[in-house]
């Protein structure tokens, strides 16, 4: 994102007088630029210009030779006497003694000198210390050391005025370095939103800090002298057979010659120092100038070696099969959208000079010899440059601003303020005829704003005035239009206006988000949580009322976990929806299963040391509808038709909120109070049917054998569905051994799942009143022998049937195995309470029953009464 | 009774004797340190065999000039001996109770959790009290699936098809390539679900799970939660949100609410803007004339806490939803569940809401 030199900034606006980076930071954040970083000042403390008064070689026994350096820093900062256990060398007088192991100077130079306290880039705190047998009291610094770079020159060692870094610098001992070499700049680091595509350029940030501060401000596009030229420079054709979304992807393309400029010559300083800012790395005169026209007005440019360059140059769509080694020494292939910039050395468009606004290549580049040059400027289709961009992992400077849009306006005045900095400072010669292929874009059609659209949008009465004054701020046309419009045409460097939501929101900001007041709206009046949102909190709490604590987990899992949850190889759940690019390759699919997540939680627990386990989660699962499912995306213009509608949705995978727990090891703290029951099978059932009794519904159990759990050891849980159907919604029971064994989990872990949805879905919406009967109850018991196999809930709804409606009760209270009942039998003991609605139960009422209950029992199961 | 019986002599029925009687009765009743003694004394001087039974057994054979005072004498002096058998009965029998209760005293502080409570995920509670706030201004609480298609997560809410959000190094889509679905990334999708659906007007909260293509940090997770709102109706404007982002803050983090919006940019809002919420910890609370503490672990020292972005609803989202532009318009705003609780909270790390340790709920129990 663009860093903002406030001195540079300044150029354009009136800084206020002192601004911080911070207020400016802040003021451009009112208008929506978000602060990203500030970098302070570069250097802190006394850095001082010093001239070397003596100096003395010293050699070394490590083979160096240092200099010991008597430096007048001025009278703030000299010390009156030397230290006489110390002395410098020379003569005695005002100075301080410094230690140097550079040589590039002699004595009478100026140099820079950093005192104690002084803090240098990285930290670095210069203290007084001893070294080579003497106190260095301060150092002499090198352009590295205060973050200036290598030397402009080449020269190696510290920085003397005058030359490289210093190049055309004087002073006194004592001065401000600081200020001297502009070390103070401090730097804004703006976040542009993708719409502000102008704001990655001075000009655009000067902009908006004067609408933020009401500050004044000059375009400095204003003030680039572009000479009525000659049509007629380098030839240059536009030839884009493939346009994207039909768009051309060059629509002008500026190409000016400069000729004769010295290859020597070098980038002024304070050029290279806000190139550095702005985080640029100086390279050459000519490309520093493309980069620093780039940063002032935000048109990207590049420059041509013209000896290089065989006319006509021909903009093109790639085509199969070209390579290009691109500047930064990588080859690539091309892809057909890629738009290409090339010239006709063997063949018409023959020979590839670059990937249009994205980067050049190696064949035209400018080098040390070049005296002649091409300046290019032109504007490209904003999608074909950023899916080229991203293509080839290249997100250049030029292709950022591209990305986000150029003022196509920019690309004359951009090249002639380059070429004229070019010259300035590397002679040579403007040619007199320049190419402007494509030419400056017609003016995009305006946009009509009734007035009182931004007060029915934001909600303030702006005046006629505001409205206005806010438009033509940002650089619109504002002109009356028809019965209290107005017609708004948006300046070139704003492609984002487009509708008048758009121009709303620029008056809003300008007059600022701020002013808008704070007004609750009256919502017609809701209905309240839905049934299934209640339910879903109920069962949450039960279960953690019930001791169990909720837990998250990632829907993320690798098949592996199909096989350690022991699933037959055409288990649905297998069916998992895979992802495209998952986060981890291992794990590229989502759960069909909560238990597939929540047991690794359950592990990583235990692992942390953990000694039990009794955790849930209600969470998504899904099951693709099959590899080949597509979900259209049909024109989002206007609302789709119901049928393209549910073509969308139809392809979605099976989702349902599922709710999971796993349980095991010991279900409380060792207690005085005994001995404390380990979490088991039942208590699996029990906290699935605590659940469903929390939402209102009711759980059918019946033996089953089902992955992950013990063969023998597990359950369906059913719900009678809307359409009155059995329906399996869930298991529970033990876990197998082994997938206890590969969790790590306790013996015994036991665990439930169910879909929530459809345990919800099967409760009834009314709650409807039983009888409460005031006639006296009859208690009796029964004890009945059955085969091993027989289920208990069997025999329980036998009874329930045999006995009728007088059975108020039906509770199996004891079951019972052992010789005295056989092999391979077992006896249920049951208390049923039995009650009548209509009267006291006569002995030979609760006789018939006790018949009646036998008899069930016998019939349904073959159970024979205990005697 | 006859006088053959082996009762013992009817004893004088004067003052003497009977006041002797007394006061022997009386002392032993005092003396009585347990109620069995007190039984012992009851038996001894009001028993069968006591001077106070036998005188009223002798009353009868008096002279009947004298049955009268005799009654009189004995009568009263039982009467005064029963009461403090009574008395005395009842105190001793309070400090022998006392004393068997302090028997039986048990250490309260013992440890009681046979069992111990379980406690909900903090982010469930929270979202729950969110939603609570929505249903409480006449909202209502709009849900969809994780698993969305590509259109209603993107293109119906006007994101152009380049835009960067759609790339897979921001968004984890279905496999194969090209099949229109994608894990939702917002659950701006629910708010297009229930335009097509319901139709306007609509006050709906979305609160959800969302995912991005981000390795999980101390900030950042591939998985969390949102909470979007969005209003349609006649004449809603920008101030409506700013009422509405008001109140929310007044509700979760208390205190008068101040928020600030930023102007930004998303592709489903125009006008679009970045949500601040005053710091809600620091001195910063008291007002914009209050500066904020610049070590504040919350705010971070700039006074603001960026809470998301929101803005008025673009007529293309709406359009796209089947609601007339020309008719309605609307705002909408997103807020992510885990940044609240980390600023609410003091949670000082994501993971830690994300990777399912039950110490971290457990601290909560079933409030926040």
């Amino acid at each position: 994102m663009p860093r903002i030199p406030l001195t540079w900034l300044a150029e354009h606006t009136e800084l206020i007088s002192g601004a911080s980076a911070q207020q400016v930071a802040t003021d451009l954040s009112r208008v929506g630029l978000e602060e990203e970083a500030i970098f302070g000042a570069q250097v802190t403390g006394p850095l001082v210009v010093g001239r070397v008064l003596d100096l003395v070689k010293e050699p070394q026994k490590n083979g160096k030779t240092i200099n010991w350096v008597r430096v007048d820093v001025g009278p703030e900062h000299n010390e009156e006497l030397d230290n006489p256990k110390d002395p410098q060398p020379g003569q005695e007088r005002p100075s301080r003694g410094i230690i140097c192991g550079a040589h590039n100077f002699v004595e009478g130079d100026l140099v820079v000198v950093s005192l104690p306290g002084t803090v240098l880039p990285g930290d670095f705190a210069i203290a007084a210390r001893r070294t080579y047998g003497h106190t260095s009291d301060g150092m002499i610094c090198s352009g590295d050391e205060l973050g200036l770079g290598e030397d402009p020159s080449g020269e190696d060692g510290i920085i003397v005025l005058g030359r490289g870094h210093a190049e055309g610098l004087t002073g006194e001992p004592g001065d401000d370095a600081i200020a001297l070499l502009g070390l103070a700049d401090e730097v804004v680091e703006v976040n542009v939103t993708p719409d502000r595509g102008y704001c990655f350029s001075m000009r655009g940030v000067a902009r908006e800090y004067s609408h933020a501060t009401g500050a004044s401000y000059t375009d400095p596009v204003s003030t680039v002298a572009v000479p009525s030229a000659d049509a007629g420079g380098l030839a240059v054709q536009l030839r884009d057979d493939a346009p994207i979304r039909e768009v051309a992807g060059c629509s002008r393309f500026v190409a000016l010659e400069v000729r004769g400029v010295d290859p020597a010559a070098q980038t002024p300083r304070w050029m290279a120092r806000r190139l550095t800012l702005a985080g640029m790395r100086p390279i050459s005169l000519i490309v520093d100038v493309t980069n620093y026209v780039m940063l002032d007005l935000g048109q990207p440019l590049h420059a041509y070696d013209a000896d290089q360059v065989v006319a006509p140059i021909v903009v093109r769509r790639a085509r199969k099969g070209e390579k290009l080694t691109t500047l930064d020494d990588v080859t690539r292939t091309l892809d057909l959208e890629d738009l290409l910039i090339t010239d006709s050395d063997g063949g018409e468009g023959a020979r590839i000079l670059g990937i249009a606004g994205v980067m050049g290549g190696e064949s035209t580049e400018v080098s040390a010899a070049t005296t002649n040059i091409v300046l290019e400027a032109a504007t490209f289709h904003s999608i074909s440059v950023a899916r080229s961009a991203r293509r080839h992992r290249l997100p250049s400077e030029a292709s950022k601003r591209f990305e986000r849009g150029v003022d196509p306006q920019l690309p004359l005045a951009a090249a002639y303020r380059a070429a004229q900095l070019i010259v300035e400072f590397g002679g040579g010669e403007i040619a007199s005829s320049v190419t402007d292929e494509g030419g400056a874009p017609a003016a995009s059609a305006p946009i009509a704003l009734p007035l009182g659209d931004a007060e029915r949008v934001v909600g303030i009465a702006y005046t006629p005035e505001q409205v206005r004054g806010s438009l033509e701020m940002i650089g619109c046309r504002v002109e009356d239009g028809s019965e209290g419009t107005l017609s708004v045409t948006p300046p070139t460097w704003r492609p984002d206006l487009t509708i008048r939501e758009d121009l709303i929101e620029e008056i809003a900001r300008l007059v600022g988000y701020e002013t808008i007041p704070s007004i609750l709206p009256t919502a017609p009046g809701g209905r309240g949580l839905t049934r299934a949102q209640r339910a879903r909190r109920d069962a949450n709490r039960a279960l953690a009322e019930a001791g169990l604590v909720e837990v998250t987990s990632y829907p993320f899992v690798g098949e592996g976990i199909f096989d350690a949850l022991r699933y037959e190889p055409g288990d649905a759940r297998r069916e998992a929806v895979r992802l495209l690019n998952p986060l981890a390759d291992d794990e590229p699919l989502m759960r069909s299963s909560l238990l597939q997540t929540l047991l690794p939680v359950a592990r990583r627990n235990l692992g942390r040391g953990e000694e039990s386990v009794a955790i849930f989660q209600l969470g998504t699962t899904s099951r693709s509808r099959g590899e080949g499912s597509r979900s259209p995306v049909p024109a989002a213009a206007q609302r789709p038709t119901d049928a393209e509608l549910e073509q969308v949705l139809a392809a979605l995978p099976l989702q349902t909120r599922t709710l999971a727990a796993v349980v095991g090891g010991a279900s409380g703290p060792d207690s005085w109070q005994g001995e404390v029951a380990p979490w088991g099978w039942a208590d699996a059932f029990d906290l699935a049917r605590r659940a469903a009794a929390a939402v209102g519904a009711d759980l059918e159990v019946r033996q089953t054998e089902h992955a992950p759990f013990h063969p023998g050891r597990a359950g369906e849980l059913r719900v009678l569905a809307a359409d009155g159907e059995s329906t399996v919604i869930g298991h529970a029971g033990e876990l197998h051994p082994a997938v206890v064994k590969e969790f790590g989990l306790p013996a015994r872990t036991s665990a439930f799942e169910l879909d929530l949805e459809a345990l919800i879905a099967s409760a009834p919406a009314v709650v409807v009143a039983a009888p409460v009967p005031t006639y006296p109850v009859a208690k009796e018991d029964f004890a009945f022998v059955v085969d091993q196999e027989v289920p208990a809930a069997a025999v329980e709804a036998a009874i329930v049937v045999g006995i009728g409606d007088l059975a108020e009760n039906v509770h199996l209270f004891d079951v019972f195995t052992g010789e005295q009942i056989g092999e391979g039998k077992k006896s249920l003991a049951f208390a049923v309470r039995l009650r009548s609605t209509e009267g006291t139960l006569t002995a030979e009422q609760i006789g018939e029953a006790r018949k009646r209950c036998i008899a069930a029992v016998d019939a349904a199961v073959g159970g024979v009464l205990r005697a | 009774m006859s006088e053959s019986s082996s009762t013992p002599a009817a004893p004088a029925i004067d003052e003497a004797t009977i006041g002797d009687a007394i006061d022997a009765a009386l002392s032993a009743i005092a003396a009585a340190a347990t109620t069995a003694e007190l039984k012992q004394a009851r038996i001894a001087h009001v028993g069968d065999a006591s001077v106070l039974s036998s005188a009223n057994r002798a009353i009868k054979d008096l002279p009947k000039e004298q049955k009268a005072a005799a009654g009189k004498l004995v009568g009263q002096g039982k009467g005064r001996v029963q009461k403090q058998l009574a008395a005395r009965q009842e105190e001793l029998a309070a400090a022998e109770e006392e004393a068997a209760l302090a028997a039986e005293t048990v250490d309260v502080t013992l440890p009681t959790d046979l069992r111990p409570r379980g406690a909900s995920h903090p982010l469930t509670v929270l979202q729950d009290r969110i939603n609570d706030f929505f249903v409480g201004i006449g909202w209502e609480i709009a849900e969809g699936p994780e698993i969305e298609s590509s259109w209603l997560n993107f293109d119906a809410l006007n994101a152009d098809p380049e835009h960067p959000s759609r790339s897979l190094q921001d968004t984890l889509y279905v496999a194969p390539e090209g099949s229109g679905m994608l894990l939702r990334t917002q659950t701006s999708p629910v708010q297009i679900r229930a335009m097509l659906e319901r139709g306007a007007p609509l006050y709906v909260a979305c609160p959800g799970t969302v995912y991005r293509a981000d390795e999980i940090d101390a900030t950042h997770s591939p998985m969390f939660h949102q909470v979007e709102g969005l209003a349609i109706d006649k004449g809603l404007t920008m101030a409506n949100l700013v009422g509405t982002l008001d109140a929310f803050a007044a509700h979760i983090f208390g205190g008068a609410p101040i928020t600030r919006l930023r102007p930004n940019h998303f592709p489903f809002t125009e006008p679009s803007a970045e949500m601040d919420f005053r710091c809600f910890s620091c001195e910063a609370r008291e007002g914009l004339d209050h500066d904020a503490d610049p070590s504040c672990r919350v705010c971070g020292g700039t006074g603001w806490i960026e809470m998301g972005g929101c803005g008025m609803v673009h007529p293309n989202v709406l359009r796209a939803a089947g609601v007339d532009p020309e008719e309605y318009q609307g705002f909408a705003f997103g807020l992510g569940i885990e940044r609240i609780l980390m600023l609410r909270n003091s949670v000082a790390d994501m993971r830690d809401m994300v990777e399912g340790d039950v110490r971290f709920s457990q601290h909560y129990g079933t409030e926040i």
